[in-house]
């Protein structure tokens, strides 16, 4: 970890003053992810702003929706009434990540800015063009069985890692953030975090220096039918192979309204558009989940080693669906699996 | 800096007690010229006398907070004035922006009870509790901890009784090496608060029931404690343990070799 | 009233719950400094600059020490190694003393700072720039250039080469498929840690996570140029080793630091240098043919491997148990070893058996299928009762109770041959089983037990306890060998100044342990036995000494209670504050691991009860039953249960051993289903990293472990009766549950770990 100035701060304004001035200036949340990768040498900010003690902590009803903090810890949003409530596919979400003690400091703000696990942006003795544009990807021919099978660029192949922001996708959320001069925009979830292109080193479309102040959920009719499947290679606290967060509002066994989000395919969230509009208006049955899987994934470009993701999404979907169908609640989908012993 | 008089800090029953388990390295050490700390240190490894911490509450002497160098080590770039609480005791000094709460516990405070396992928040070996909540010291940075309150695994036991998830991973056999164990059992006292919160996790049959407690499952104890990791594989034992404490009720442990159930 | 078997708890224990057991790293020392390793960014080549005058100047910087400037320790010489007892140095590659490099990782400086943040951050602005050569970095690419080893650690590693084609061929019924396992890591919660501590310049302590404090004060005398007797190492509490704490370059590396810096200095390994700095298992690529006649009797087994090493003769033997297990007329088990220019393969739990039983038990699970036979029936069928390749009977051998055991406590007749029988709900359900072996070994070692006026015992020996349980069973073997309770034991060990006991390795330090301490007590008994004989204020005065007998700290006239004299009596009428005795027990088969003291009493057990391999072959037994949940969608396999039946002789503590098999069925479970480390196959560096990526089991993956033992002393290993317990637990699991996997889905998996993504593949 390289030498860094710190402060806490207290005053908003002030604190994104703070980071708008240094360039090279962060916003220290939990620090679960920044932490971990100033340690690895990865990320080398010469300031550190702990916004903290901000007061951005509230989870609280808004006109139309839900608004959640942006410096509210993953632990108690999941675990909000409102939200376990309203939004059971957020507190799933958040739930299938990490562990406790993560989630008890992970700020929501952070959750969203979190970098990619892909190992070579992890060592700073391999290639990678978000760590070091130009240097390469080193994924690309490399070790990349739990890279990316869509929206991938010959510059990056990583995954966005987060599990929070693929339940947020398929949720429609507004992300709200303050920049300098107190400007303040709201940026739909779906333009929050980016494709690599050119640019793998932009994660997302935050401005350096904006800050993170509130997620709005909005309204719907969701919640009875909403499942988050998180498919990994050991049962808990591991990133996802593959996760997908489904949620339904039908109308007899007719589809009114239909989210479908993937993890751990893009970098970004996978808002799966295609199998949603394939859905939208017909029966749910397990033959039209199918279809609409495929149909999604037609455009998946799988790397060298992980071409079983494109089966393991698609079967994911309508995994998630059915667990969706079934009163989107893990006792009902894993009844046989949690009573024995 | 300068050294201190020999055993200045040491009580006269604590020096009485010391100089009866260990009356051969008494007169040695008490002619070497080192500190009460590093005494302390020496101690567990040529008198460990695991006997006498088990009759005489040795490990209770030992506990007792070690003084902290009022002067930070040379050099310190980007200090930072932190003060905080651990274990009920308050604790001020000057940290390096770049030193975590774990660091600074092991390293400044004499707090080797929490356990740096990875340093990167993949394995829970450096849980403490903090304002109530379990969290990782290793990514904690010591300096975002001004006002809050550190429990670690030092601070679980009152005066010479152990807290009850203590005893009970004794009576489990919940750890082998021992080193994810402090992490596990502050990990596991803190569950108790969540579950009685009715904190749910990923294998909660249905998160939109918001119940005031929630009585843990096996499976629910493996999900919400799977932050911990034990490579020796206590597990099925740690998991005894905390359903022992959390159903408050003795769980059986039945013996091929001994008669019945102890 | 026998202590010894009882499931007591541990007597560390209260130490360990309570954070007060102290482990290396944390031996903070006045004055200490803090030692970063820099490791090399390539495989193979030479350093060609450093920037380290620069780094001097950084903040907090005391030292940086590399070729340039390092302390030039002894060179190696194998030999001159061997006789100073120094032979097992985790990678022969002291520490900095040219500017070669052999793989992607090996320490190439070291920087010495006052802080820890200080060391790593001057680590990673440390530039050293390199000449790259062309690297051997993938297994499979490197084969047609492997060796055939003509020895493995003493023994013959090529046995039948060529002789199983053949039979093979002409037998009825054969299997013959290609496995593979990944390489593994250990990684031990605790990071390897070491604290060094000069006295002028030739003296040091150090204090090790080392699973032989013996053995690296060996090491560390010998590369530079010290007594032994001048090289302390403590290690009262290590955090687990599984084979990875042997002695590897960073205890070196510290103790040149510190010598450097003139001060004490620390230097703990980071979990990412545990993937690249203290040894792994091999890769391996084994092929298993089974050849059976018509009815399914054993006709030819062969199995070879392919694996590699670098900077030892140490490879993967996952041929190990194919020389033990079953009735064949002809087996022929073989390697061809590949060189590859990665950090270097060592012992980890159960090396050969771990990888070699899940072939061998694959194999034998796809011959019963193609039987149409019950596993364990055809297990049966094929058993041996002798050791098949050097004819001598097993010391002591259970192995049919255990399948028939496990088969009873597992419900195994509810099995279907036929897979994809079984369903809960979206789960397919499978049963799997496998044979669990591992050599019963025993080293020499030395006791010395020491009584106090107060009645307290001190049992000391410089073994370690990395968990196992070493502590609290050594004080219950005192405790029933002097007739007083465990509560009046202490132990002290995990110090190389006390009398010498093998490394905590190989399974061995109970069995090589505890018969040096039954010596010892029984020669303290026998001196307080002379004692009270010879004193007229005693009641025993002018007793023979076979007439006296010895209970609840007394000794007394057999078949006269009344006639007795208590310990405390005998010590203070002699006016004596305490005795002691030291006994060293060597076996008929050898020192082992061990370099035995000539300072303590040697042991007269007579050769029958004393590890005689020329006469029996010492082996551990076991049977291992899995049942696993598939989901075939998604391609995710949960163990649901293991019952594990071990026959591996007498029990010391019920507790502590019960322990030992759940930890290491579920190091089999990680095996079976997610541990592998991967390598880019262009610069071959590994790209599992950290725990994050290296995946290990997590409270979730494990379910209920039922543990039974056949609880059979062994008659011939030694008067205590007990083999080694800490590796043979994981052996057979990744079988056990590979061919659950296949009973539930049909579905055959030969390239471990089972991974979800194996689903979609195959």
């Amino acid at each position: 970890m390289r030498p860094f100035k710190y402060s806490n701060a207290s005053e908003t304004a002030a604190a994104i003053n703070a980071v708008v001035v240094n360039p090279t200036a962060r916003f220290l949340g939990g620090g679960t992810n920044l932490v971990d990768l100033m340690k690895e040498d990865v990320m080398r900010p010469s300031e550190l702003v702990n916004v903290t003690r901000l007061k951005f902590s509230a989870v609280e009803k808004k006109e139309n929706g839900l608004s959640i903090g942006g410096t509210a810890t993953n632990a108690v949003t999941a675990n909000h009434e409102l939200v376990r409530e309203n939004y059971p596919l957020l507190s799933m979400a958040i739930l299938a990540g990490a562990s406790a003690q993560i989630r008890n400091m992970a700020t929501n703000a952070g959750n969203l800015n979190q970098r990619t696990r892909c190992t070579y942006f992890y060592d700073v003795n391999m290639p990678c063009n978000k760590r070091e544009p130009g240097s390469g990807c080193g994924a690309l021919h490399g070790v990349n069985k739990n890279h990316a099978i869509l929206g991938w660029s010959e510059k990056c192949v990583a995954t966005y890692p987060s599990d929070m922001a693929v339940a947020l996708a398929a949720l429609n959320a507004v992300v709200h953030v303050e920049g300098s001069d107190s400007t303040k925009r709201s940026i739909p979830f779906s333009d929050f975090h980016r494709l690599p292109g050119d640019h793998p080193e932009i994660d997302n479309t935050l401005k350096h220096g904006e800050f993170i102040t509130s997620i709005d959920l909005p309204a719907n009719r969701l919640a009875e039918k909403s499942y988050y499947l998180k498919i990994r290679e050991r049962s808990s606290y591991a990133f996802a192979l593959v996760s997908v967060a489904a949620a339904l509002e039908t109308s007899g066994n007719r589809i009114k309204d239909v989210r479908i989000a993937l993890g751990g395919v893009a970098h970004k969230p996978w808002r799966a558009r295609i199998a949603e509009q394939w859905l939208t208006g017909k029966e749910a049955t397990e033959a039209n989940f199918k279809a609409a899987a495929l149909a999604e994934l037609k455009n998946a470009k799988p790397l060298e080693q992980n071409k079983y993701k494109v089966g393991m999404a698609a079967k994911a979907i309508v995994r998630a669906l059915e667990g969706a169908m079934q009163g989107g609640n893990y006792g009902a989908m894993e009844a046989d699996l949690t009573t024995t012993n | 800096m300068e050294e201190q008089p020999l055993f200045s800090d040491l009580s006269e029953a604590e020096r009485k007690a010391l100089e009866e388990l260990m009356p051969d390295e008494m007169g040695e050490i008490m002619s070497s010229g080192i500190k009460r700390r590093h005494f302390l240190k020496l101690f567990a490894v040529t008198g460990t006398s695991l006997l006498a911490a088990n009759l005489l509450g040795i490990e209770q002497l030992m506990a007792r907070s070690i003084p902290i160098e009022e002067q930070p080590p040379v050099l310190i770039e980007n200090g930072i004035n932190v003060s905080f609480q651990v274990n009920g005791s308050t604790q001020k000094l000057m940290v390096d922006s770049r030193m975590t709460l774990l660091d600074t516990l092991r390293e400044r405070l004499g707090l080797t009870g929490s356990k740096k396992g990875c340093d990167h928040g993949q394995c829970g070996a450096c849980t403490v509790i903090v304002d109530d909540k379990r969290v990782l010291s290793c990514l904690t940075l010591a300096a975002t901890c001004e006002d809050k309150k550190v429990t670690t695994i030092e601070g679980l036991a009152t005066g010479n009784e152990l807290h009850p998830m203590q005893t009970s991973f004794i009576k489990h056999d919940g750890f082998q090496c021992g080193y994810c164990t402090p992490g596990q059992i502050c990990s596991a006292v803190a569950l108790m608060g969540e579950a009685k919160n009715g904190d749910a996790s990923y294998v909660t049959a249905n998160v939109r029931e918001k119940k005031k407690a929630v009585e843990l499952s096996n499976e629910e104890i493996r999900e919400r404690m799977s932050g911990n990791i034990c490579r020796c594989g206590a597990y099925p034992n740690i998991v005894s343990a905390i359903r022992e404490v959390h159903g408050d009720k003795a769980v059986a442990q039945v013996w091929q070799f001994a008669e019945g159930t102890i | 009233m026998s202590e010894t078997g009882k499931p007591i708890s541990r007597i560390d224990g209260r130490m360990k719950v309570s954070g007060k057991a102290t482990y290396a790293a944390e031996f903070n020392q006045p004055n200490m400094a803090y030692a970063f390793p820099v490791r090399a960014s390539i495989a193979k080549g030479k350093i060609a600059s450093i920037n380290d005058d620069i780094i001097r100047k950084e903040a907090g910087v005391i030292a940086v020490i590399s070729y340039k400037n390092a302390y030039k320790l002894k060179p190696l010489d194998m030999q001159a190694q061997m006789k100073a007892g120094a032979g097992f140095l985790g990678e022969n590659l002291p520490p900095l003393q040219d500017n070669t490099v052999h793989y992607p990782g090996q320490f190439v400086a070291v920087i010495v700072a006052e802080t820890y943040e200080q060391a790593r951050a001057a680590a990673y602005k440390l530039q050293v720039k390199y000449i790259a050569d062309k690297a051997a970095v993938d297994l499979k690419t490197e084969l047609p250039k492997s060796t055939k080893p003509k020895m493995f650690m003493g023994e013959e590693a090529q046995v039948n080469e060529g002789k199983a084609a053949g039979p093979l061929a002409a037998s009825a019924k054969k299997v013959d498929h290609t496995y593979s396992t990944p390489v593994e890591h250990h990684h031990p919660m605790e990071p390897h840690a070491t604290v060094a501590v000069w006295e002028g310049t030739d003296k040091l302590t150090l204090y090790d996570a080392t699973q032989g404090v013996g053995l690296t004060s060996a090491i560390a005398a010998y590369f530079f140029g010290l007594k032994q007797e001048n090289v302390r190492v403590m290690a009262p509490f290590v955090g687990g080793g599984f084979g990875s704490k042997g002695l590897w370059l960073h205890t070196l590396l510290v103790a040149m630091a510190a010598k450097a810096a003139n001060r004490p200095v620390k230097l703990a390994l980071t979990r990412q240098m545990m993937q690249t700095n203290v040894g792994h298992r091999a890769a391996t690529i084994q092929r298993v043919g089974v050849g059976t006649d018509a009815g399914g009797q054993l006709n030819v087994l062969r199995h070879h491997t392919n694996t590699y090493n670098n900077l030892t003769q140490f490879f993967e033997p996952s041929g190990k148990q194919t020389l033990v297990l079953y009735k064949a007329r002809l087996r022929e088990v073989t390697y061809n070893v590949a060189h590859l220019d990665r950090s270097t393969p060592t012992f980890m739990r159960a090396p050969g058996e771990t990888p070699g039983t899940f072939a061998l038990e694959c194999a034998m699970d796809e011959m019963a299928y193609q039987l149409k036979m019950d596993p364990v029936e055809f297990r049966i069928k094929n058993h041996t009762t002798k050791d098949p390749v050097k004819g001598h009977d097993f010391s002591s051998e259970f192995l049919v109770d255990c399948y028939r055991t496990g088969a009873k406590r597992f419900g195994w007749a509810s099995r279907s041959i036929e897979p994809r029988q079984k369903r809960q709900g979206k789960y397919l359900v499978g049963y799997g089983m496998a044979t669990a072996t591992y050599p019963g070994g025993r080293s020499a070692a030395s006791v010395k037990v020491l009584m106090n006026n107060k009645g307290d015992v001190t049992v000391m020996t410089a073994s370690i306890d990395i968990g196992t349980g070493t502590y609290t069973v050594l004080a219950q073997t005192a405790a029933d060998a002097l007739g007083i309770p465990v509560e009046k034991i202490d132990v002290k060990i995990g110090d190389s100044s006390l009398p010498p006991a093998p490394l905590a390795g190989g399974s061995q330090t109970t069995a090589s342990i505890h018969p040096a301490a039954l010596d010892a007590c029984v020669l303290l008994r026998k001196e307080l036995i002379s004692m009270a004989i010879a004193d007229p204020g005693s009641k025993l005065n002018g007793s023979k000494p076979d007439d006296i007998d010895f209970a609840n700290g007394k000794l007394f006239v057999k078949g006269n209670k009344d006639k007795s004299d208590t310990y405390l009596d005998i010590l203070n009428r002699a006016k004596r504050n305490e005795i002691e005795a030291c006994a060293t027990t060597l076996p008929v088969s050898g020192a082992g691991l061990t370099v035995p003291s000539a300072l303590c009493t040697p042991s007269q057990t007579p050769a029958e009860q004393n590890s005689d391999i020329k006469q029996y072959a010492f082996h551990s037994f076991g049977a291992q039953f899995a049942e696993v949940w598939v989901d075939e969608d998604l391609g995710t396999i949960r163990v649901k249960r293991v019952t594990s039946v071990q026959d591996v002789g007498r029990i010391m503590n019920e507790k502590t051993a019960r322990s030992q098999i759940i930890g290491g069925v579920i190091f089999g479970i990680g095996a079976a289903l997610m541990e592998a480390t991967e390598y880019d196959k262009r610069w071959g560096n590994p790209v599992t990293r950290t725990l994050a990526d290296y995946h290990v089991p997590v409270h979730l993956d494990v379910p209920p472990i039922d543990v039974h033992f056949i609880g059979k002393p062994d008659p011939h290993i030694s008067p205590i009766g007990a083999r080694g317990i800490g590796e043979i637990g994981i052996t057979g699991v990744s079988a056990a549950i590979a061919n659950a996997v296949f009973n539930a889905t049909g579905k055959r998996l030969r390239d471990l770990p089972l991974t979800p993504e194996k689903f979609f593949e195959s």
